[in-house]
């Protein structure tokens, strides 16, 4: 860990208590839905690790776009735990969303919401990244093959978006308009406060795994080492 | 610029010959097409009408195209040919180009038998349907020799090539079957020629990357 960046604990910490005054004001504070009733306070949950997952292979394209460019090895493994983060809150994405669909609309999965298609494709294509990844010869062309792959990700993610848009008869419920947020003030800060949680969540798992990669790595070289 | 086109030229000739002379792509691809018509003929339900048949037609087309990429570079990998070719002083986008050129040329010479076997077998196709064949099939190739790159550097080549496509190839099906069945296929052709100009972009940009040892 470096000296500069406050130390993981305090991030996790954080997170920790912010998730904790996030579900406080879920059930205590922000009204109940009117329409949904109770099942609608996992909007404050899906929702933002939903855009967690977006920021986490935004995070991977642009660390990916740095290797590229700068030829920096160290980029490798930070896209590659960008992906891996992403993938796991798309998973997340995936099963809240499921269960949203389960108790709003009585079934676990539906065509008709755009998002969770969307994911759904995102999950398959991420996940074949893990399967490239892992089939080719450690060293700079599996960096390179990889950074590509994942700069194609988030080209994909608005073509795919728009392409399910197009291909969707209904409509997925728009809590954001150009109006702005369609949400009671309370509603809007459980949502804020959730979503900044969840974020530092990610970012603590993001270095930790990070930290845990890095020493496998340098275990690796050093075992290489010692051997010849 | 006339040397890279002449290069380019010269790749993709390259290509045909070889593939006029040991013919092991095209004759596949083409049985390939026919058999899974003939299949789709047994899966669909006799009372469903034309629509699914469009959808199954598209379905045909990717799969078709699949079977051609995953052979796109084994020619350059027999005998160490490819690290030739990035050895050889010419941009290496050129080689992604050549490629892009010669998977268009198979996939449309499929297309050219499948079209009118679907049209015998099916359900007529209008002047949008064939104007969306056109362009997905850009998007299929430009993205495809790309990704049939990214496989063929790996060692699982022949499974991870529709893993990495299928994905990718999503957005060209929805395209695709938009522009054949919708009432207003303008927007998915324009849908289907901003994703070839997205996507070909990105693939001529990446391309150096993903061969470069």
């Amino acid at each position: 860990m470096s000296m500069k960046s406050p130390s993981l604990t305090v991030i996790a910490s954080g997170a920790a208590v912010l998730a904790a005054v996030a579900v406080a004001i879920i059930f205590f504070v922000a009204p109940e839905d009117a329409d949904q009733g109770l099942s609608q306070k996992i909007f404050y949950v899906h929702v933002p690790i939903a855009l967690t997952a977006y920021a986490c292979f935004g995070l991977a394209a642009w660390k990916a776009f740095r290797l590229l460019t700068t030829r920096g090895e160290r980029y490798d493994l930070e896209s590659y735990t960008g992906v891996h983060q992403g993938t796991i809150f798309g998973a997340l994405t995936l099963v809240t969303g499921s269960i949203w669909a389960k108790a709003s609309w009585g079934v676990w999965w539906t065509w008709s919401s755009n998002q969770l298609v969307l994911f759904l494709v995102l999950f398959l294509f991420y996940c074949a990244y893990f399967m490239l990844r892992f089939s080719i010869e450690p060293g700079p062309r599996r960096e390179r093959i990889s950074a590509v792959y994942a700069l194609f990700g988030v080209a994909l993610v608005p073509v795919s978006f728009l392409a399910i848009r197009l291909a969707s008869d209904f409509i997925h419920p728009t809590v954001f308009t150009r109006e702005g947020p369609q949400m009671t003030g309370e509603m809007f800060a459980a949502f804020c406060v959730s979503w900044a949680s969840i974020t530092l969540l990610a970012y603590v798992m993001y270095r930790v795994e990070l930290a845990g990669k890095r020493t496998d790595a340098n275990l690796r070289e050093l075992r290489e080492a010692l051997a010849s | 610029m006339s040397g890279y086109l002449a290069d380019v030229a010269a790749l993709a000739r390259k290509d045909l010959r070889l593939e006029l002379r040991a013919r092991d792509t095209l004759p596949a691809m083409l049985l390939f097409v026919l058999a899974t018509l003939v299949v789709f003929h047994f899966a669909l339900p006799a009372d469903v009408g034309n629509d699914p048949a469009y959808g199954l037609l598209w379905v045909a087309l990717v799969f078709t195209s699949l079977l051609g990429l995953a052979r796109a570079w084994v020619p350059e990998r027999e005998a160490g040919a490819l690290d030739g070719l990035v050895l050889a002083p010419t941009d290496r986008s050129a080689i992604w180009l050549g490629k892009t050129i010669a998977s268009l040329a198979f996939l449309g010479a499929a297309e050219v038998v499948a079209l009118p076997a679907f049209v015998l077998f099916f359900a007529p196709l209008d002047g949008p349907a064939l104007a969306g064949v056109v362009l997905a099939s850009v998007g299929i190739c430009a993205v495809g020799s790309l990704v049939s790159a990214m496989a063929a550097a790996s060692r699982g080549r022949e499974v991870l090539l529709p893993l990495i496509f299928l994905p990718l190839a999503i957005p060209i099906v929805v395209g695709g079957v938009g522009a054949s069945i919708s009432e207003e296929p303008g927007k998915f052709l324009a849908f289907l020629g901003l994703y070839d100009a997205v996507f070909a972009i990105l693939s001529w940009a990446a391309f150096e990357y993903v061969v470069t040892e």
